[in-house]
């Protein structure tokens, strides 16, 4: 039996939940004060998944040298370190509008890295 | 520039767009928005990470994605708006002096003023960390602004002092971008960020939250070369003998924000508890015509509060000057004010004053309480009735509280002159 602490996001009282699991499957979870964490702490043990924010380069841009970027959903949490290393070296031309696609399903998950600000050009 | 009617907006903030589109949408003719930096967003233009907007546009956006939605409204309504802008002064007859390189130093005799300045870190001075003064110290904000804007790496071996949001986030920022962060220090016995920052950004890479510890020590000469931590005991001074060196080459300090008051003490607006100006329930400060929302008034730790408080400035503005056109201004003296009191762990309210007569058939007060409270209730009274009585899990001083005053309940007790808000243990 394997026991995973961890805390509850869901609000302020962030409660202490146990989870025990017995070969990979989940056999118990306490802790918890509302069902809420409940849902949280299964999922955060089987499969837990973050979106990613990071910048990429961007040239001609009217303002800064970094484009805002975020992966358009969440993927796996072991994946942010290869996602952070698919961005390094990524260099993109200014214009770009919020939502456009800088890299397609990074890292094979499906997922797309977007950027998160228009960049107009420098004329 | 004498333009009697026109709503001035200091600051292109998430509190300066939606005071503008608000006032806007509510009849204004003559809005500007001056802004000191190149581009509207303030400070959401550096918080590249997503969580925002969870209230109002329930999705989770990063911070240029939340600012772009209110540009690209304050766009679609042709507000005028002046960038590299800085605003030198606020008279109290409400003439606002700045400057930039295209008009020069210039004054615009404003119908009204709505203060959206933000605010700003607390510097190192404020604290009194012993020990050298060698490069390598940067707020957190700063360190956010370098990376995040500038693709400026601060260093590579860091510890952070403060577990407000900011340090949080930059240290997942740090850590993603192949910085070390060897700890987060903290003062008091309880972080004043968000838990799911604490989970997502600390948890998350392994990185020690140390509560009740201080940085008692800066070594290195020209660079940081390493910090002391040490316990801080109940008394909330270090505890001797238990310092422990970190070898590191960067120090981040995160500890706390201000509201920017420079402009809103030259115009000789009253401050109150929250740092900012004290407003009464139309947002607006001690002097007519002048209004405050966002940071500037009190600091937020969701920008959509920001958005919601400073819609309801512009929408006040925006009344204000219509009735300046029809000569109403006059008609406030003598109207019945009843006061807002924080009391009991509840450390400040906005606003500070509510005139019935004034305000909306419901008004939102906020507030923010003075310590961790579990199994609490939070009470109003009306005079020396209690008329609410909310038991809460737990209240911290990291999350801002609100509760909401019915204006029925004010008009149908005409002799109540104040309102108490205050925690209570039954
Ligand atoms: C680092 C950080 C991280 C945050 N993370 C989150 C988060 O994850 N989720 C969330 O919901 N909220 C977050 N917040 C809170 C939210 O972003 C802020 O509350 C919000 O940006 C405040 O808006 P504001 O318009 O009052 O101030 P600001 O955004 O600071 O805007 C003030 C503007 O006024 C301008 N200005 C100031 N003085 C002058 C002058 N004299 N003349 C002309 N212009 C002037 C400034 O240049 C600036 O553009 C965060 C805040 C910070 C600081
Ligand atoms: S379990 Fe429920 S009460 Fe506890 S932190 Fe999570 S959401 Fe809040």
């Amino acid at each position: 039996m394997e026991k995973k602490e961890l805390t509850c996001i869901g609000c302020p009282l962030g409660c202490q939940i146990t989870v025990t699991l017995e070969n990979d499957s989940i056999v118990s979870v306490a802790g918890n004060t509302c069902p809420r964490g409940e849902t949280y702490a299964r999922k955060e043990v089987t499969a837990p998944e973050r979106v990613v924010t990071s910048t990429v380069t961007v040239l001609d841009s009217s303002l800064d040298t970094c484009l805002p970027v975020k992966t358009d959903g969440t993927i796996p949490k072991g994946k942010i370190f290869s996602c952070m290393q698919a961005l390094k070296g990524i260099t993109v031309k200014a214009p770009v509008r919020t939502g456009d696609v800088i890299i397609e399903n990074v890292c094979g998950t499906g997922v797309d890295i977007i950027a998160t600000k228009t960049v107009e050009q420098n004329l | 520039m004498r333009s009697e009617n026109t709503i001035v907006i200091i600051g292109g903030g998430p509190a300066g767009l939606a005071a503008a589109i608000s006032a806007k949408k509510n009849g204004a003719e003559n809005i500007l928005i001056l802004e000191r930096d190149r581009e509207l967003g303030g400070i959401l233009n550096q918080c590249i990470h997503n969580g925002f907007g969870l209230h109002t546009f329930k999705e989770e956006l990063t911070g240029p994605e939340y600012a772009g939605r209110f540009i690209e409204e304050v766009k679609a309504l042709g507000i005028p708006y002046k960038l590299n802008t800085m605003v030198l002064d606020i008279s109290p007859d409400k003439t606002v002096t700045a400057m930039n390189s295209e008009d020069g130093l210039f004054e615009i005799k404003a119908g009204a003023v709505i203060l959206c300045m933000g605010c700003r870190e607390r510097p190192r001075g404020a604290l009194s960390i012993p020990g050298t003064r060698p490069s390598g110290i940067y707020s957190a904000g700063t360190a956010q602004r370098l990376m995040n804007r500038e693709g400026f790496m601060p260093g590579k071996i860091v510890v952070i002092l403060g577990s407000g949001d900011i340090g949080l986030i930059m240290a997942r920022r740090l850590t993603l971008e192949g910085a070390e962060v060897k700890a987060v220090a903290e003062l008091m016995p309880y972080s004043g960020g968000l838990k799911r920052n604490i989970v997502q950004c600390l948890d998350d890479y392994g990185i020690p939250l140390l509560l009740s510890h201080t940085v008692t020590d800066i070594r290195g000469k020209d660079r940081v070369e390493s910090v002391v931590i040490s316990e801080v005991g109940p008394d909330g001074s270090p505890v001797p003998g238990t310092g422990k060196e970190y070898e590191c080459d960067t120090l981040l300090l995160s500890v706390g924000l201000l509201p920017e008051n420079e402009l809103s003490k030259a115009a000789g607006v009253k401050l109150g508890s929250t740092g900012g100006p004290v407003v009464n329930e139309s947002l607006e400060t001690g002097i007519p015509g002048v209004f405050a929302c966002g940071n500037v008034l009190h600091v937020h730790d969701l920008v959509d509060y920001v958005s919601e408080e400073a819609a309801n400035a512009g929408r006040h503005a925006a009344k204000y000057v219509e009735g300046l056109s029809r000569g109403e201004a006059a008609k406030t003296a003598g109207q019945r004010t009843v006061d807002v009191v924080p009391e009991n762990g509840v450390r400040y309210t906005v606003p500070v004053t509510v005139r019935p007569d004034r305000m909306d058939e419901e008004l939102t007060i906020r507030f923010r309480v003075a310590n961790v409270y579990k199994n609490i209730f939070v009470s109003v009274y009306l005079g020396e009735e209690r008329v609410q009585h909310r038991k809460r899990p737990v209240v911290a001083p990291g999350e801002m509280e609100q509760v909401t005053i019915k204006r029925q309940d004010l008009l149908d007790r005409p002799d109540v002159k104040k309102i108490t808000i205050r925690l209570e243990e039954e």
